[in-house]
């Protein structure tokens, strides 16, 4: 008999007050008692949404009912069929929007808690499967993967499992692309990626990094001199967008990437770290832009003691960010300006962020991507001094891989264009995740490395 | 893991380390850099590359002893290894058509003011480098230099070799002598560059220069490097040093931007250094 209870069970966390002054994860993991609880209340529907809303279709009510008869490792089995990175979509992936907004219970009431249950199956499996998974017989095929982010290590995952001889090329000194330089440790512990990445070597994946692909080898010479007889770029988002108005070059301006990369990548968070990063610590920022990277760097700045505005064109309801995140982030106790837009950076004579003056908008008729476009109002401007300012406005494709690769299309915001199987306009060369399309989530990266994986594997097993 | 091939203490405060880098010294260019972080939790800091063997399978770097990263990298040595080696970064120098250029390096710029001019030497331009030190004490590679140019130019800021002069004033003695340079390649701290480019720009001779932001990736990812050039218009630009660079066009930088952003954590680095210099002095004892 299913758990008919109206209301997920509530993911134990760090209480606000707390969490905001540590870097340690927020959500605690469900217990075993509340995870049988939660899963439970699945109906096992014979035909799943929650699968169709998912962008690697994992198996869900499978392995939620392989939790209701406590095999929980049989549960993790049944995610990892089709999913490389349990552990980190259970934490990281919009559920909201994808498997959990097609769940029939939450039709009335609240959606089953798919993303805290797949959490716990992964944290379970990490905690009690010591074993390395099996390295499988090789085909003797070689393909080339060129970033560690979500992507590449997707598209790894699934080849590896076919056999292939799979390396993976990172220009940066550490595996986990957006995963490690991104998302902070409060959200994903990075012990977490290692443990993944640790998976992926344990079946044969081989990981070179510092490797910048098209500057120390180009595409063309992996597949030429290398051997390599496809290659798979997930090289992910490229340079930080700014706006445009004075001031942003002011020392104190911080893209969102560097922001994070100083605190996430290089550790600047810790007393002692050789990377600087300006003390904040009694100081005031504004974060400027409503999506998941903004609720990550005001969610950083609020821990290393600063005062964190989060300054946004639209109304809270428009932000772009989680729900989720947006909930953490005001219960941390940082502040909403939204409806609010920066026109320009001040700065002291030694070329420092002094403040900001901003202007209020209002919200007008809808636009080309629907959401109702914002307008300024007149003569609204106003000063809010603040001492740094992070932009956290998106990203434009890294030019690198196109400029050294001839033959390789890409459209005009410099996105690599694929076909529907993830392939390139150069045969064996496919690509996936936000050097296909910009900017966009963890899990449609993922899903973005499965197709490409499919496709490798289709084209080098005819 | 990068081992020091060899290592050469060229002043207190300069040396010159080479680096087994195999794939990196087949593709280096004059002009680019790498990325290197001494130990598992040490920073990523740009150099540019001095020179590089093909052969060998080695790329040679030349440093400043200035904050805690190049302290620590200073006690590596012989043998040693260092953590990460990521190169060849940014785009190579280039100075297509000209036949007579000045390649002018002031300070540690001399060091990479060198693979330049001696590529441009070696294809048959005509190539005045035009080299300035603070004093007697730190001038280096006079040997290497006089064979990657025309004719050597030398100058100190005391006086106390060769002559008292800045590079500008060696610059501006050539031109008037009638060098008549098709173009010039200027390298070294940014004030020095700065005035470069105001003489030049009096005489109306396209300088190109080499940026040295401060960095974190490198790679075209955190925007760390950014800098305005400004347009003749009244326009500006935003570019990337790591991926537009590191090479611009001298008439068109901001300057005192870019002296503003170079100081950034100016006052955390010096701190830093002399923490540094104290836990070695203790290792010591």
């Amino acid at each position: 008999m299913p758990n008919m209870s109206l209301t997920k069970n509530p993911m134990p966390s760090q209480e606000p007050d707390v969490r905001n002054k540590n870097f340690l994860e927020v959500a605690l993991g469900y217990t075993e008692e509340q995870a049988l609880d939660e899963a439970q209340r699945c109906l096992n529907c014979k035909n799943p949404l929650c699968v169709q809303g998912c962008p690697v279709n994992v198996h869900i009510p499978q392995f939620v009912q392989k939790i209701v008869e406590k095999d929980y490792e049989g549960a993790y089995q049944v995610i990892h069929e089709t999913s490389s990175l349990p552990a980190v979509c259970g934490r990281v992936c919009p559920q909201e929007t994808q498997c959990e907004m097609h769940c029939i219970r939450g039709k009335k009431g609240d959606p089953v808690g798919i993303g805290r249950l797949e959490r716990f199956v992964a944290d379970w499996h990490n905690e009690h499967v010591t074993e390395a998974p099996a390295k499988p017989a090789s085909n003797g095929h070689k393909v080339a993967i060129i970033g560690s982010g979500p992507a590449g290590l997707t598209c790894a995952g699934d080849l590896a499992k076919k056999g292939y001889d799979v390396t993976v090329f990172e220009a940066l000194h550490l595996a986990g692309g957006v995963l490690v330089y991104g998302i902070p440790e409060f959200r994903l512990p990075k012990k977490i990626v290692q443990k993944e990445v640790d998976g992926l070597k344990a079946m044969g994946v081989k990981f070179e990094m510092n490797m910048v692909i098209g500057r120390v080898v180009s595409i063309d010479e992996l597949m030429a001199q290398y051997g390599f007889e496809a290659v798979f770029v997930g090289s992910g988002a490229g340079l930080p967008m700014f706006m445009h108005i004075p001031g942003e070059n002011l020392c104190g301006v911080y893209s969102a990437n560097e922001f994070l990369t100083r605190i996430n990548l290089m550790k600047a968070y810790k007393p002692g770290a050789d990377t600087p990063l300006m003390p904040l610590e009694g100081k005031t920022v504004a974060v400027v832009g409503g999506g998941n990277v903004a609720m990550d760097a005001a969610r950083c700045s609020k821990r290393l003691g600063a005062n964190v505005y989060v300054v946004y064109r639209r109304g809270m309801e428009e932000l772009p960010a989680r729900k989720e995140e947006v909930e953490h982030a005001v219960e941390e106790g940082i502040i909403f300006k939204t409806l609010h837009n920066p026109v320009e950076i001040h700065g002291n004579e030694n070329g420092y962020v002094s403040g900001m003056t901003c202007i209020e908008m209002e919200l007008g008729e809808p636009d080309a991507s629907g959401r109702r476009r914002p307008i300024e109002k007149k003569g609204s401007e106003f000063e809010l001094p603040v001492d740094c300012v992070i932009m956290a406005l998106g990203t434009s494709p890294n030019p690198l891989i196109k400029s050294t690769t001839p033959g390789l299309e890409v459209n005009k915001k410099g996105g690599i264009v694929v076909n529907e199987d993830g392939m390139t306009s150069k045969l064996g060369v496919y690509a996936g995740g936000d050097a296909v399309t910009g900017a966009a989530t963890v899990i449609l990266a993922m899903g973005a490395g499965k197709l490409g994986a499919k496709g490798i594997d289709e084209q080098l097993s005819k | 893991m990068y081992r020091i091939v060899t290592k050469k203490v060229l002043t207190p405060t300069l040396v010159l380390i080479e680096i087994e880098a195999p794939m990196i010294a087949k593709k280096a260019e004059p002009g680019q850099f790498i990325i290197l972080r001494v130990d598992k939790d040490g920073e990523r800091i740009p150099i540019t590359i001095h020179d590089f063997n093909r052969e060998k399978g080695t790329v040679s770097i030349i440093y400043q002893i200035v904050g805690a990263t190049t302290e620590k990298l200073s006690h590596k040595e012989e043998g040693d290894y260092i953590q990460d080696f990521v190169g060849p970064l940014g785009n190579a120098t280039e100075m297509p058509g000209c036949k007579k250029v000045a390649v002018v390096g002031g300070g540690v710029g001399t060091a990479i003011a060198f693979p330049v001019a001696k590529k441009l030497h070696e294809s048959g331009v005509h190539v005045d480098l035009i080299v300035g030190f603070r004093n007697k004490d730190v001038v280096v590679l006079e040997d290497e230099f006089k064979k990657a140019c025309t004719n050597y130019f030398v100058g100190t800021d005391d006086g106390s070799y060769v002559r008292k002069a800045l590079v500008t004033e060696l610059l501006e003695e050539q031109i008037n002598a009638g060098a008549n340079y098709d173009a010039v390649f200027c390298v070294g701290p940014m004030m020095m560059m700065k005035f470069v480019c105001k003489v030049t720009q009096k005489y109306n001779i396209p300088t190109v220069v080499s940026m040295s932001p401060i960095m974190v990736d490198g790679t075209g990812m955190c925007g760390c490097c950014r800098l305005t050039l400004k347009e003749a218009d009244g326009t500006s630009v935003t570019k990337f040093a790591c991926v537009d660079g590191p090479d611009f066009d001298g008439f068109k930088v901001d300057w005192d931007e870019s002296v503003k952003r170079g100081k950034m954590y100016g006052e955390w680095e010096r701190h830093k250094h002399e923490e540094t210099c104290n836990l070695f002095k203790k290792e010591v004892k």
